[in-house]
């Protein structure tokens, strides 16, 4: 049998599918119109700042435009000896450059975060350079040498040579506490210094049991919601949802009130004699603060895709399955359970990724040992001002996230998440 | 084998949830092994209310429920051994036909070949053999609803309790569905307790039929006598069409009494009145009237044609009869019918016998 039916045609002749693209071309564009400013905005505030943050995560542009000439001269250097003269000359010329724009102290910043030592054998050069006692006529690569003993070590010119390229992959390798050794190899940091390793661990494991007891209290919770009466699951749903309606930081600091040694939750374990009254258990300022905290905050987001699947679920099944002889935990393991996996998944997915990137929570009653990589990212934002550093860092949590997204629905399926 | 003639026997059961209204009241009822039992009912009747106490799903009040003779109050709903058909099939979404009609014998730890014979057997008796691999969802409302019988029989129950089962039905599927089910409960014997508020799905199935309303019984009888010889007017009114006369006794004997109505008399067959003054409402089945009776009849009336509304089969027709305008007769459609014409005055008789004096309305 052909499958190549005959064109149907239109009573005027014209093909139907053409037609049809025709009749239906205004409704599309209608539907994109309507659209499009929801997909501007994305663009605008999603797409474009993750492209922003991913080039300033690798941008390593500025030395190369404030060293054009030695790096040219450069790519002919083998970087095992020192450098010929035609290098030492072309940095003098690039150097001459920076410090008529008084840019010279950028570049010894740069390059002693390459390698200890570059900003003050700079300003030592700088102030030669500035009172012109370099003599152009002469061999220059004799004179720089003279200014400083590290000019004559190859290692600080290895250095040099290393940041030549216009991008970097250094910060995303100190993001797993590792770095380019001198001779350009992946090299890890010392084992005390290792902090951004312990802070990802600390970061999942933290996410991983929140969502896990997000999804403890949270199931009974979302169950209660959708088979209670009317009246009582109104009052229930307006006790789950307060939290929503209270601001972040309230909600952080009346934590703080209930969990400080001398707060309402220790004094009531004094009071009914579960601890003694010098020796108050510390729920503040460490890992058992942040799990307390974020937990109350994040359980909206779990019982809410559960209760909006567990309220799809016709109470008759769990009938039907005890009448058909399971006993109860039976028909709730074999029939209730399976049909709620979309409303756990959606809102186990939710909560984790929302743990994940945690920022102020943590940061209040975290202490040192409950912070996480968000606060991290912060730290540098503000205070170090590593706004490169922070963009790679920033770009490797989102990346984890779509790695567990992908994993997710590997196992699950993303057809089966259902949030409401 | 001696069937059991209270094989499921509710003994004095009341039933209330909130203590203040009783949505069961005092039910007394026994239903023989073997049997197709329906309850019928409007809504809120207790009907099935009372299906769910049988399940196990909701604990009476007041009373006993038996299962061969045995007290089943305190039994979970997985102990009684009693198949239910939903209303909404309640077949289990995530899995297959196959996996739908295991689930009861899985639980029961039947051998997996016992298992795959009793499935194909309960497909088979549903013709529906080859569907295994299905999903409910890839199936019509009434191929569910045959998997949900299924179901409920594969486990080879005492009673199977459907819950109206054919409600989300088209009209064609579930009159077809009636004798499915009817067939299936004929070939296997199987204690069945229907529950409807569709009276022709009752009359239709049912070894006896228990009429309910606001929480009592009301008549329990085969559907011959329960349309024949309603006992009171609602199951009267309830059970199929129904002529009704509004008056008050003016003279009774042994099985014949007078009624007076607003303007005139008529003879009536005393059922649920006792003495002369008494006010009753007097019941007469539509086809039990005649135009122009041949034979002699002890009610003898001229009425004006309303309405002729024509149904295939037979005709209706309204008439003004005895001050009122709600008279209703069936014509049967045949070669010899009358020419009905709307004002035209027509005869009209009927035997007293067939008109029912009961409470009144």
């Amino acid at each position: 049998m052909s499958s190549e039916t005959k064109q149907i045609l239109t009573t005027d002749g014209i093909p139907l599918e053409v037609s049809l693209k025709k009749a239906e071309k205004k409704n599309k564009i209608k539907a994109f119109l309507l659209v499009a400013p929801l997909l501007l905005f994305l663009i605008i505030t999603y797409v474009f700042p993750i492209g922003e943050m991913f080039s300033r995560s690798i941008d390593d542009k500025m030395i190369t435009n404030m060293l054009p000439k030695t790096f040219k001269e450069m790519e002919k250097w083998d970087g095992q000896e020192l450098p010929s003269e035609e290098v030492f000359t072309a940095f003098y010329y690039d150097f001459k450059v920076l410090v008529e724009k008084q840019e010279h102290g950028k570049l010894g910043q740069r390059l002693n975060k390459e390698k200890n030592g570059f900003n003050s054998i700079t300003k030592k050069l700088f102030r030669q350079v500035k009172r012109k006692k370099i003599d152009e006529s002469s061999s220059i690569k004799d004179q720089i040498m003279k200014v400083h003993k590290r000019w004559r070590n190859v290692e600080y010119w290895q250095a040099i040579k290393r940041t030549a390229p216009p991008y970097t992959m250094s910060k995303y390798l100190k993001g797993v506490d590792m770095y380019y050794a001198a001779d350009g190899s992946i090299t890890q940091v010392d084992e005390d210094r290792r902090i951004h390793r312990i802070l990802w661990l600390r970061t999942l494991e933290i996410a991983f049991f929140v969502t896990l007891f997000c999804f403890l209290m949270g199931y009974p919770i979302a169950h209660l919601l959708a088979t209670l009466p009317m009246k009582y699951s109104n009052l229930l749903m307006i006790c789950v949802l307060l939290p929503f309606w209270t601001s972040l930081l309230v909600r952080t600091a009346s934590w703080m009130i209930l969990l400080q040694q001398q707060g309402v939750v220790n004094d009531f374990f004094v009071m009914i004699g579960l601890v003694a009254d010098d020796n108050r258990p510390e729920m503040m300022y460490n890992k058992v603060g942040t799990y307390v905290a974020m937990t109350q905050i994040l359980l909206p987001f779990m019982v809410l895709p559960l209760y909006s699947v567990m309220k799809t679920i016709s109470p008759s099944l769990m009938r039907a399955g005890k009448s058909l002889g399971g006993t109860p935990f039976v028909a709730f393991w074999k029939v209730y359970f399976p049909l709620t996996i979309p409303g756990i998944g959606a809102g186990c997915l939710l909560v984790f990724i929302l743990a994940i990137g945690y920022y102020i929570t943590p940061a209040l009653v975290g202490g040192a040992s409950g912070t996480l990589i968000s606060n991290q990212i912060a730290f540098h934002m503000k205070q170090t001002l590593d706004w490169s550093f922070a963009s790679a860092m920033g770009l490797m949590l989102l990346s984890g996230v779509l790695v567990i997204y992908w994993i997710y629905n590997k196992l699950v399926g993303v057809d089966n998440i259902k949030l409401g | 084998m001696s069937k059991n003639p209270e094989f499921v026997k509710f003994d004095k059961v009341d039933k209330s949830y909130d203590g203040k209204v009783l949505v069961v009241k005092d039910l007394q009822l026994d239903i023989a092994e073997g049997e197709f039992i329906t309850m019928l009912g409007p809504s809120g009747s207790g009907k099935t209310t009372c299906l769910m106490m049988l399940a196990g799903f909701e604990t009476p009040t007041h009373g006993e429920i038996l299962l061969d003779g045995n007290i089943i109050s305190n039994i979970p709903p997985h102990k009684r051994g009693i198949g239910m058909v939903f209303q909404n099939y309640a077949l289990f979404p995530h899995m297959t036909v196959y996996e739908n009609l295991a689930f009861p014998l899985r639980v029961r730890k039947v051998e997996k070949d016992e298992i795959d014979k009793k499935v194909d057997k309960a497909l088979s008796m549903v013709s529906l053999n080859g569907f295994e691999s299905r999903m409910p969802a890839q199936l019509s409302g009434g191929q569910q609803q045959r998997v949900a019988v299924a179901r409920a029989l594969v486990f080879d129950p005492a009673v199977v309790l459907m819950d109206e089962p054919l409600g989300a039905l088209d009209k064609n599927l579930r009159e077809s569905m009636q004798y499915e089910i009817k067939h299936i409960h004929e070939s296997i014997g199987v204690t069945v307790v229907y529950v409807t508020h569709d009276q022709s799905e009752a009359l239709t199935m049912s070894n006896r039929i228990a009429v309910f309303n606001d929480g009592k019984v009301q008549q329990l009888s085969d559907p011959a006598e329960l349309y024949e010889k309603p006992v009171n007017s609602f199951v009267a009114e309830f059970i199929g069409e129904n002529n009704t006369f509004n008056g008050e006794i003016v003279d009774i004997d042994k099985d014949k009494c007078k009624v007076k109505l607003a303007n005139s008399e008529i003879l009536a067959n005393p059922i649920s009145v006792k003495s002369k003054g008494e006010k009753t409402t007097v019941s007469l089945r539509p086809e039990r009237a005649l135009i122009n009776p041949t034979d002699k009849m002890d009610n003898m009336f001229t009425g004006k044609i309303e309405e002729v509304i024509y149904h295939g089969d037979h005709t209706r027709v309204r008439l003004n009869l005895l001050g009122s305008s709600e008279f209703i007769l069936k014509v049967p459609n045949s070669t010899s019918n009358l020419e009905l014409k709307v004002s035209q005055d027509i005869n009209i008789g009927w035997n007293s016998t067939d008109a029912r004096a009961l409470d009144p309305k």
